[in-house]
């Protein structure tokens, strides 16, 4: 037993440790690295295991390996990937969160100083109100909330998340001050929900897969999906759509290290956009009730981009950051 | 309640195939063994193992994953038992008694009272997740923060028995664990205390590191300081029979139960994991301890290690079931459990129970499979185990270290976190060379964040109006307990000056 125990643990010991030095400079189709910038069990370390199970499961890349570098929302995965200069064996998970997380943690390094590879899939943020709340629409929300902006306490992810940056586009897209919010961090949609269910918060905003069952089982109320156009195949009405015209939506791609030479760029770029196309990764996105908006290359580096502008302004008002 | 006995058989059907079984197995070897490392936790292990379980069926993949949740806590007080390490935060109680009965040659015994410990608190937690899963699952929305915020200071009360002995000794270690704990960026304003602008600390200092380097490294300095000068710090023997007999069975078995009625509520409610009700139960054993006429505590004393073992599983227990029932993850491994239940289309909550009836009920099976085979795989090597002493010390030691630093780099990969590890280590080895206790640290880092999150929470809603700290009937109740407890010391203690008096 003690030597079993022995050898299991070195077997495991020495697959973290090679896990954790690979990606170097081989070729990207023998091996990649895929880094989830943040701990086992979180949304961005999903996507990267659900990618090392596509990839290699349709046969693109044989060895993969995922390596999570938690911590900051993403900015210490990040610091450490821009400095893998060169290593084209290498890919790490980024979204919504790590763009307000380099504003909040005013993070050293940024997107910039990284090389966009994909963006892979959306996810939809909603407001809920309690089951039993006495708002039915988000027109009642918005008034009480308007009449009564420090008393509305709004519940969600991590400051300056994207639960948080939507909750400030809303107020000022509704004529409320972004700085009058109050707004309660949880860690984590177990946490919000038992708030939201205790009648904490007023409201809360939060990935609609995370609250889609307590919707249909009634403990909770849908009042706005935070989009702008009415998303398919759900039953809740778009913000866009009760007058408030402000977009947010979760996104989830992937980048490399900085200084890649045009060939490497190009083989990571191919090799997920035949992951993209196989029917494992379709499976996977029907299977998460994500929305694939694959985009790569200069189109993504764009929306990179925009989405920073757009992120800073609202950042800035809600007094997020440095 | 005749349907939930139907449904369980039919699921102890479909778990109970010898493929199935095997995989049972494996995971429970797994489980504690990644327990039994300091730093290596059962999280750990499901997330490694996720991607191997995609190609398995989801029933066997679910019987493993039940034997590895388990597992972890079975295997997490082996060492802490042993050589004062725990392998888990959730055996930190375990290693108080635990330890000094090991070093008074009753190793094998603890290790067994530890295992059924953690058999009885999580067969308890399993049947009542089996038939109460909904009222379990309501018992977390009437825990607002106003009620957690009670909750915390009546664990900081309760568990003062531990720090109790000297009040500046106990205080100052109780002020160390809080600047721990501050550490990081505050989650309620956003602004970061204490981070000296190392972007790794941000997040704050993990709980695993904490606990490895205090208790781990802390006593591995320890005893190589001593080693050659104090015979008594590492002379370990064995004696006596390797089992349980009838007296200490029939000791133990209140405090097993007492332990899980701590550990039961408190899985339920997403608060600071399985730490606090260990302490708890700690803490009521020693009171209770110190009315009887023959006080153990101090020497081995084997229901304050039973109560906290059968409190941490279940807890665990009890978090699965408000895991299924309303998708709420209370625990590190539970949130990576459902990610895995994702995987495979099942989305834990309300709808659960009618949508993959067939999952649940063979994975609720399993559950009870997983710890009967824990049961048999740790009560006979309890003695192998044991022999682990026999090993010279250096060697034994050293080897500690090894998987000490491997599984805190392996969580993080961060080159920080080991540096913290030594310097936290170097804190657990001062605190011991002047005699400070460590427990004090631990409290203050579980249930310091707790209590100010929760009381800051409260004061955001309320725009800074503190009486809601008392409006709800909970929170008085929770406080009016505390009252009560402390009137009853108070008394204690002025009718026994009184007796001395005379």
């Amino acid at each position: 037993m003690v030597v079993w125990t022995v050898v299991a643990v070195l077997v495991i010991g020495a697959g973290l440790i090679a896990t954790a030095r690979s990606g170097g400079g081989d070729s990207a189709r023998a091996r990649l690295a895929v880094i989830a910038p943040a701990a086992p069990g979180g949304g961005w370390d999903l996507v990267a295991r659900e990618s090392q199970q596509a990839l290699k499961s349709e046969g693109v890349v044989n060895n993969v390996q995922v390596v999570n570098i938690p911590g900051a929302a993403g900015t210490i995965g990040l610091g450490q990937l821009a400095d893998m200069t060169g290593q084209g064996g290498t890919l790490m998970v980024t979204g919504t969160v790590m763009v307000g997380g380099i504003i909040a943690n005013d993070s050293d390094a940024t997107l910039a100083d990284v090389t966009p590879i994909a963006r892979l899939a959306e996810d939809f943020e909603v407001i809920v109100v309690p089951g039993d709340s006495p708002y039915q629409t988000l027109d009642e929300l918005l008034e009480a909330w308007r009449a009564d902006p420090p008393g509305t306490a709004i519940g969600g992810g991590s400051k300056g998340g994207t639960d948080h940056l939507l909750a400030g586009l809303v107020a000022e897209s509704a004529g409320i001050d972004p700085t009058q919010l109050n707004y309660l961090a949880f860690s984590g949609g177990g946490e919000a929900l038992n708030a939201l269910l205790a009648n904490t918060v007023t409201a809360s905003i939060s990935g609609y897969n995370e609250f889609a069952d307590q919707i249909e089982a009634g403990n909770v109320r849908a009042l706005a999906m935070g989009t702008r156009e009415r998303v398919e195949g759900i039953d809740v009405p778009s913000l866009g759509e009760q007058g408030v015209d402000v977009e947010l939506t979760n996104w989830r791609g992937l980048v490399a290290p900085p200084g890649l030479s045009d060939d490497q760029r190009e083989q990571l770029t191919d090799i997920v956009t035949e992951m993209v196309q196989g029917a494992a990764w379709q499976d996977t996105v029907a299977r998460n009730r994500w929305k694939d908006t694959f985009l790569t290359g200069a189109d993504f580096e764009q929306f990179i981009q925009a989405e920073t502008a757009r992120i800073q302004d609202i950042a800035t008002e809600l007094g997020i950051g440095a | 309640m005749g349907d939930q006995l139907g449904n369980l058989i039919g699921g102890f059907g479909d778990a109970l195939t010898p493929m199935n079984l095997m995989w049972v197995f494996v995971g429970c070897l797994l489980g504690t063994a990644v327990g039994v490392l300091p730093g290596l936790g059962s999280s750990m292990a499901v997330a490694l193992l996720l991607p191997i379980t995609f190609t398995l069926d989801p029933i066997a993949a679910f019987i493993m994953f039940a034997g590895i949740y388990y597992g972890g806590l079975f295997g997490d007080s082996t060492t802490a038992i042993l050589m004062n390490t725990p392998g888990n935060s959730t055996a930190i109680a375990s290693t108080f008694e635990g330890h000094r009965m090991a070093k008074r040659g009753r190793a094998p015994q603890a290790l067994a009272t530890a295992a059924i410990g953690a058999f009885v608190g999580g067969i308890l937690a399993t049947i009542l997740v089996v038939f109460f899963a909904p009222v379990l699952a309501d018992l977390a929305t009437v825990f607002g923060p106003a009620e957690y915020f009670a909750l915390a200071i009546v664990a900081f009360v309760a568990t003062a028995a531990v720090v109790a002995d000297s009040a500046v000794k106990g205080l100052a270690a109780l002020a160390i664990g809080l600047s721990l704990a501050m550490v990081g960026v505050d989650s309620i304003s956003g602004a970061s205390r204490y981070t000296f602008g190392v972007p790794s600390l941000l997040d704050g200092i993990d709980i695993v590191v904490i606990t490895v380097g205090l208790l781990a490294v802390g006593e591995v300095l320890h005893v190589a300081s001593r080693i050659h000068k104090d015979a008594t710090v590492t002379a370990m023997t064995i004696s006596g029979r390797p089992y349980l007999d009838r007296r200490e069975f029939r000791e133990a078995l209140p405090a097993w139960l007492r332990g899980s009625a701590f550990g039961l509520p408190f899985g339920a409610i997403p608060a600071g994991g399985a730490e606090i009700p260990t302490f708890l139960a700690f803490g009521l054993e020693r009171r209770l301890d110190r009315r009887r006429k023959h006080p153990q505590f101090g020497r081995g004393a084997i229901r304050g290690l039973a109560a906290p073992e059968s409190a941490a599983n279940a807890t665990a227990g009890s978090a699965m079931g408000s895991l299924l029932a309303l998708g709420l993850p209370t625990s590190a491994t539970a949130a990576i459990m459902l990610a895995a239940f994702q995987q495979y289309g099942m989305q834990p909550g309300p709808l659960l129970f009618t949508r993959n009836a067939d999952l649940v009920w063979a994975l609720l099976a399993s559950l009870f499979v997983g710890m009967v085979v824990l049961l048999i795989i740790n009560l006979p090597f309890a003695p192998i185990w044991a022999k682990l002493l026999l090993i010279p010390k250096p060697y034994l030691y050293a080897g500690i270290t090894v998987f000490a630093v491997l599984g805190v780099y392996a969580a993080s990969s961060s080159l920080v976190d080991l540096i913290l590890l030594v310097l936290i280590g170097l804190i657990g080895f001062m605190l011991r060379r002047y005699g400070l206790p460590l427990a004090p640290v631990l409290i203050a880092v579980i249930l310091g964040p707790l209590a100010e999150t929760s009381l800051r929470r409260t004061l955001a809603v309320s725009e800074g109006d503190p009486g809601a700290l008392l409006d709800s009937a909970l929170a008085l109740s929770l406080y009016g307990l505390l009252a009560l407890g402390i009137l009853v010391v108070a008394v204690n203690k002025v009718r026994n000056r009184a007796k001395v008096d005379i």
